[in-house]
């Protein structure tokens, strides 16, 4: 595989409708933005552009199908190859995938990926209706099909399986959405307290509305170049930001689509083929492990996600990351709900099993200098969620992912500051970070480990 | 007294208009003028009836019609899926049919959904759960009845409970729900 190197992304503003615009204009909002940012001229960009990959969940919010080529249309990229990927929630996660794998498989120098979805287009419980129809519509959807409730009954189990509570599950929604509050791409921009998350309408229990990430209408792009592709750029005077970001670990995983048919495997199981090597290699966490399992845990079960911990370890081989607390400096992942940030911490390997509920409320995943009006006992180590997340910023499904592409592409330029007009967000000497697409409930999951060039020395 | 709301609950549908207002004119100026127009929206309904199978996974919904709840089991391993399997996720065997309907249960998860999708908000509240059976390696998703859904409590976890069969069958997963034992 071919380096490849994320050099710029632009993403719209996420809001609850954008009636002013068709879904064409929006990407183009997000597509102008990224190629605005090196410097070039639409037709320069046009001309050198090799293809796109386009990313959309559902044909049912715009009542549209092939909407991916309307785009490509709008965006002046025909007849350029192109593609729409689809997979869930985590549609764009895997579309940036799948760009990169143009790039780096030597098929392209230059590939623009590109997502969006208009979820204003029908009330809010159709918009539930169609989420659901994303889980198994024999057997899951006819019985109360809902996603809020898939993820509140696999919390009440990671609840009685290890303690975790909902003050913990608040903490995410504290800190993500006063960490949108620096964001001006989030859509939900708010200061908030544990009661207030807590005193929020009750969704599925025990999760509230403020658990519980929403639905918007917006679009988001990034730029995946190899290094062929970055001398074609400079050569027609392309301003591209150094340092370079680079794209050094992909890692997807799949699960079942019914929930219920997830396997509980036994230890010896789950230490050879889903713990870290971190995990691995402690004596304190494999005796850790099978003081669980002789509690009676198995895995995955409904409380954790196998897909996301694939992908992680994926991933993490690639890139070289065995101590990913440590050795990330910041996560963008998907934390549709507070409740899948925590078990996402786990799955990812910033904490053990079972820890997510303490690790949630510790203050590791906060920003430092942001006053959250929590008392944190930790020093902040690893940013999750540093733009606000999924629950703050919104979630138009095909462009999530791109939109974490993008926040992660200017964190490691250094470059916040400039894209938000604020810098408080801005993780300090960030060298190197992951995003993570999760569609359904785990079915398919995607990390990817950017770094920059600093990093590599 | 409880207040009223402080808004008016949005909803669709309204008044069928036959002329939008437009420049008379279309000089120049006044097709500029359009840019700063707010946009037109439309209603837009779309119904499908389709002619769902469920194909061999058919036997499941006949079962529960006739008050029987079945599972799918690899005849080799036999590892058991609550859920019917065609075939079998380690060995990719055909799986056979085994009667479960009195096998112990107890609630592996659940919530209570106060808000749903559009099919279900008139249904709400209503309690969704993951049933695990004895000697069954899968769970089954159903709906929990006779319990207080103001009362939730992570103590329903754990609880014994048993399958009740409705009487008018409708061919679908909620044909059987459970309550506690």
């Amino acid at each position: 595989m071919r380096p490849v190197y994320a050099i710029s992304g632009g993403v719209s503003k996420f809001a609850k409708a954008r009636p002013d615009k068709t879904f064409q204009a929006i990407v183009k909002e997000a597509y102008d933005y990224a190629i605005q940012d090196i410097g070039l001229e639409f037709a320069t960009f046009t001309h050198l552009v090799d293809g796109s990959v386009a990313s959309y969940f559902s044909d049912h919010f715009s009542r549209q199908l092939m909407a991916g080529i309307m785009a490509q249309d709008y965006l002046g990229l025909c007849p350029k190859p192109g593609h729409r990927v689809e997979g869930g929630g985590a549609t764009g996660g895997i579309c940036f995938q799948e760009a990169w794998k143009s790039v780096a498989s030597g098929l392209m120098d230059i590939c623009v990926a590109y997502g969006f979805e208009t979820m204003s287009h029908v009330e809010t419980w159709k918009g539930n209706e169609f989420i659901a129809l994303a889980s198994d519509v024999s057997f899951d959807y006819p019985v109360g099909g809902f996603y809020s409730g898939y993820y509140a009954m696999m919390v009440t189990r990671h609840m009685k399986e290890f303690g975790t509570t909902v003050e913990q599950m608040a903490a995410v929604s504290v800190k993500n959405h006063l960490n949108a509050y620096h964001n001006p791409y989030a859509q939900k921009r708010n200061r908030y307290t544990i009661a207030d998350v807590r005193n929020a309408p009750m969704v599925a229990w025990p999760l509230t509305r403020l658990d519980i990430c929403v639905m918007s209408d917006g679009a988001a792009s990034t730029i995946l170049v190899s290094e062929e592709g970055l001398r074609k750029l400079e050569a027609a005077g392309a301003h591209i930001a150094r340092p370079l970001v680079r794209v050094t670990g992909v890692g997807r995983g799949t699960d079942a689509m019914r929930m219920a048919d997830r396997p509980h495997v036994d230890y010896d199981d789950f230490m050879a083929n889903y713990a870290t090597e971190q995990e691995r290699s402690s004596d304190d966490t494999r005796a850790y492990y099978r003081r669980l399992w002789d509690h009676g845990t198995r895995y995955p079960g409904v409380h954790s996600f196998r897909a996301g911990r694939t992908a992680g370890n994926l991933a993490y081989k690639q890139a070289g990351v065995n101590d990913p607390l440590h050795q990330l400096d910041f996560v963008e992942l998907h934390d549709a709900y507070t409740s899948s940030e925590i078990q996402t911490y786990e799955d990812m390997g910033l904490c053990r099993y079972g820890e997510g509920g303490p690790f949630a409320a510790s203050g590791k995943a906060f920003m430092p200098g942001i006053d959250y009006g929590l008392e944190l006992k930790d020093a902040p180590e690893c940013a999750v969620n540093p733009s606000g997340g999924l629950i703050a910023c919104g979630h138009p499904v095909g462009a999530t992912g791109l939109m974490q592409a993008v926040f992660a592409i200017w964190q490691l330029q250094g470059s916040i500051g400039k894209h938000f007009g604020d810098g408080a967000l801005q993780v300090k000497d960030a060298h190197r970070g992951a995003i993570h697409s999760h569609a359904g409930t785990g079915t398919y999951v995607t990390v990817t480990v950017l770094e920059n060039e600093v990093s590599h020395g | 007294m409880a207040k009223l709301p402080s808004r008016r609950e949005e909803t669709l549908g309204g008044f069928i208009v036959h002329n939008i207002p437009f420049p008379i004119s279309t000089e120049p100026a006044a097709l500029a003028m359009l840019k700063q127009m707010t946009p037109l929206s439309i209603e837009q309904e779309y119904k499908i009836t389709y002619l769902h199978s469920y194909g061999q996974d058919s036997p499941w919904f006949a079962a529960l019609t006739n008050k029987h709840l079945i599972a799918s089991q690899d005849p080799e391993s036999g590892y058991t899926y609550a859920f019917p399997r065609g075939h079998d996720m380690a060995s990719g065997a055909e799986t056979q049919w085994i009667d479960i309907t009195d096998r112990p249960a107890q609630v592996h998860a659940f919530t209570v959904c106060h808000f749903g999708s559009e099919e279900f908000l008139p249904e709400t509240p209503f309690v969704l759960a993951l049933i695990e059976f004895d000697g069954v390696n899968t769970l089954l998703l159903t709906r929990l009845m006779d319990i207080d859904p103001y009362q939730a409590s992570l103590d329903w976890i754990g609880m014994r409970v048993q399958p009740q069969f409705m009487r008018n069958s409708k061919l679908k997963p909620t044909d059987v729900y459970f309550v506690p034992a």
